[in-house]
């Protein structure tokens, strides 16, 4: 008994020495699904294959991602060493002094001809809003998906053609926020894309876009959740819907629904990492980025996915899905095909005018 | 002496027994108070404290005045009832103020603290802050207006002015779709953007009604439970608790699946010829939705009260009721039932304040019209980051809750409430 006892005591010291020994659990943080899966299998496996001494606990809470960055800062309990976040909600952690500032050209890995970082990310991606706390891993974009079996004839194919019920009759689904709704609107509307913000920055542009919504407000289903669209379509609840392009590139190519693209003023969007002020582990969030986030890495995931990558070298790498063998360029949002006309999200603006426009938003939907 | 002595009555030791019955009332206290100690202090921590500071939060606005100190000093003097901008003093204090903050990264929050007053300031603050550095010598004041044309706005510079204290009042009268204009008026926000009251109007009379429809359909079924033979409402209440045990999204699924436009009960309908395929019924994504999903969920909660109340009349009390002439009706409305107010108010109650709160069934289920206050209040957490306004709105919130418990204890009174 009493040498069982002294074998426990041994074993379970050395345990501890080796567990205190064995370097670094890194926190990321996520939005969990195919897109945590995507990084999982293009970021995290292979880095862990090189680096052995590294753990890489996953946190899926990535929608709560701004809220809890606050807290944690807030209360000095980093316990996040990692974050995913959209830019927008960077630009506001970045002003509110919530995450570690970014100096690309000697955190992040050239591309592979020399280009340093902040010349190989897109133009103005590293910076969004005039921020440096952001480090883009993805272009995605809100666009819309419709039923192909909803129309006879002639298939939707403008962003006009969503605000057009008597073409195109059936309930749609939109994002629950003025955010890109109102821009949509004017341009339906036949403002230019490029002056979209101009004629919002009027109260008369304001009402315009509320009065071109009035005219489906009856049949709109609002949508809050990533998920929620392409089920909408799916069950046939509605004939179109404003949706990720990662999430409808699933529900076509791989369970096989059907529905179809509009890529017209499609809205791109950033997807990237944070780091948030005070983590325990910045050389290794540090090392770890410089890994993830090159030129290879970013090409990797969009075997998984069809979110582009934000690097002007990964884009010529990418190549087929990893396990349904279709070519994923053509699904890119960058592809040139599809990006005829963008909508180029302006954050300075929405930060001025979000909280405002929200609230008449929401008053406008309780009607 | 002796007999002044002899009064005392000691114990063994000779204490005193008054002093030493008091000391062991006092440690036996002492040892009760141990005991819940464990527990007081883990609810002072992570209950009682994040809430009073979360309800501090709804007043708090010592960001302004810590990013620009020199500023919300130097503008006290300045008279903000007259239509004429600051002296060269202020302007010297906000550039300094400005260039401090941008250098250790603070701008951005008072930008987006002002912001919530009055749209715009959060970009004129971010340009602001980028050209300042080139502001080092005086005048200050027509460096700092040939940055932007804002910066000639007097209402900027008297919402500094107003905002410069430790407290404000705006979160509450933001939240009670009022604010100040300029001149420091409350005056009611423009009309397209009301949104709260009726919100909190629409929270309130959707929670009442849930707890109605709740008391109608679990009456009978709580009554059921009560008095059918034992094997038969064990039974029933599987049937009454499986869905309680099962998970809220699933529930929340499931009656999506039931309810939409291509769904099941929909489905039906067409097929038996009640409605024509055109004109299928939008049940969810609107108030009926939340209040259908709503009444489901919550059912279980009034069941439980009226359940367990309604097992400790005796059935003598109708047969008594009915041996003295009482109509079956008569002597269940007479007799019965104000035997089983208690658990009516108890029931009543939990119903009607867990589904003010509730937050997750509206926002999947609500669509525009059926969501509640505690949408909001989460999109202000975790969407827009103002923490101030969604306080605000927990405290109202809050208050209406503490509101209503104190009108129902005048009516009904707390202590005829029994939860099990």
């Amino acid at each position: 008994m009493k040498q069982f006892l002294q074998m426990a005591v041994v074993m379970v010291s050395t345990a501890l020495v080796a567990g205190n020994s064995h370097a670094t659990d890194l926190t990321i943080v996520s939005w969990g699904g195919a897109y945590a899966a995507s990084q999982q299998k293009a970021y995290h496996d292979p880095y862990l294959a090189i680096n052995p001494g590294v753990r890489i606990v996953s946190d899926d809470s990535g929608a709560e991602g701004l809220a809890k960055v606050r807290a944690q800062v807030e209360s000095g309990n980093v316990t996040w060493d990692l974050v995913d976040m959209v830019a927008a909600d960077a630009i506001v952690a970045c002003d509110e002094g919530l995450i570690e500032e970014v100096d690309p050209d000697t955190w992040l890995a050239p591309a592979p001809d020399g280009t340093p970082a902040s010349e190989d990310f897109f133009t103005g991606t590293l910076a969004p809003g005039g921020t440096n706390c952001f480090i883009p891993q993805i272009v995605y974009s809100t666009t819309f998906g419709f039923r192909t079996d909803a129309f006879q004839g002639k298939q939707p194919s403008t962003i006009a053609d969503v605000f057009d019920l008597a073409t195109f009759p059936g309930k749609r689904a939109l994002e629950k926020r003025p955010i890109n709704n109102l821009e949509w609107a004017l341009i339906a509307d036949g403002v230019p894309g490029n002056e979209v913000y101009e004629v919002l920055s009027t109260p008369e542009g304001v009402d315009r876009a509320f009065a071109k919504l009035d005219t489906i407000k009856d049949h709109v289903i609002w949508w809050s959740e990533g998920a929620q669209p392409p089920q909408l379509l799916a069950d046939g609840e509605v004939v179109m819907a404003s949706a990720f392009n990662g999430r409808l590139f699933s529900a076509i190519a791989e369970k096989n629904q059907p529905i179809a693209m509009l890529w017209d003023w499609q809205a791109f969007d950033l997807g990237g990492w944070v780091i948030p002020k005070g983590g325990k582990n910045l050389e290794a969030v540090k090392a770890y980025l410089r890994f993830a986030t090159d030129t290879k890495r970013l090409a990797d995931q969009a075997k998984f996915i069809s979110y582009g990558p934000a690097r002007y070298s990964s884009a010529p790498l990418v190549g087929k899905h990893a396990e349904l063998g279709i070519d994923m360029k053509p699904h890119m949002p960058t592809d040139s095909k599809n990006s005829k006309t963008v909508l180029q999200f302006d954050y300075v603006w929405w930060a001025d005018h979000r909280a405002e426009l929200d609230e008449r938003f929401n008053a406008w939907l309780a009607k | 002496m002796t007999q002044g002595s002899a009064e005392v009555i000691r114990t063994a030791d000779g204490i005193p027994l008054g002093i030493s019955l008091q000391r062991t009332l006092l440690r036996s206290r002492l040892r009760a108070l141990m005991l819940v100690l464990p527990l007081l202090a883990f609810l002072t921590v992570t209950f009682i404290l994040p809430i009073l500071d979360m309800l501090y939060r709804s007043v708090d606005n010592q960001i302004v005045a810590s990013v620009l100190p020199r500023t919300t000093v130097a503008i006290q003097i300045w008279d903000a009832k007259h239509p004429k901008l600051p002296d060269e003093p202020v302007f010297e204090a906000l550039v300094l103020d400005i260039q401090a903050a941008y250098a250790d990264k603070t701008l951005g929050r008072v930008g987006r603290r002002l912001n919530y007053e009055k749209p715009g300031i959060s970009s004129l603050f971010r340009k602001t802050g980028r050209q300042a550095k080139h502001i080092t010598e005086a005048p200050f004041k027509e460096q700092l207006l040939s940055v932007d044309k804002r910066w000639h706005d007097v209402s900027v510079w008297r919402l500094i002015h107003r905002e410069s204290g430790a407290l404000t009042a705006s979160y509450f009268l933001a939240s009670s779709d009022l604010r100040l204009d300029d001149q420091g008026k409350i005056v009611r926000q423009p009309e397209p953007r009301r949104i709260y009251v009726s919100l909190f109007y629409r929270t309130l009379w959707m929670s009442l009604l849930i707890t109605v429809l709740c008391l109608i359909l679990s009456y009978p079924v709580s009554y059921l439970l009560a008095t059918l033979p034992t094997r038969t409402s064990n039974l029933l209440m599987i049937l009454v608790l499986l869905p309680f045990w099962t998970s809220l999204l699933v529930r929340i699924t499931s009656w999506i699946a039931l309810l939409q436009t291509q769904g099941v009960l929909n489905d039906l309908l067409v097929f038996i010829g009640l409605i024509p395929e055109e004109a299928r019924l939008q049940m969810i994504y609107n108030k009926i939705g939340t209040i259908i999903a709503m009444t489901h969920i919550l059912l279980p909660f009034m069941i439980l009260p009226l359940y367990s109340v309604m097992k400790t009349v005796p059935a003598s009390y109708m047969q008594a009721a009915r041996s003295l002439g009482a109509s079956p009706f008569t002597a269940f409305v007479r007799v019965y039932m104000p035997n089983t107010v208690p658990g009516i108010g108890a029931g009543c109650i939990l119903v009607f304040i867990l589904s003010i709160g509730y937050y997750i069934t509206p926002a999947l289920v609500g669509g525009r019209t059926g969501t509640f206050v505690s949408n909001f209040i989460a999109t202000h957490i975790s969407g827009t980051l103002n923490w101030g306004l969604a306080a605000a709105l927990g405290v109202i919130l809050l208050a209406l809750v503490l509101g209503l418990y104190l009108v129902y204890d005048r009516i009904v009174g707390v202590n005829n409430m029994k939860l099990g």
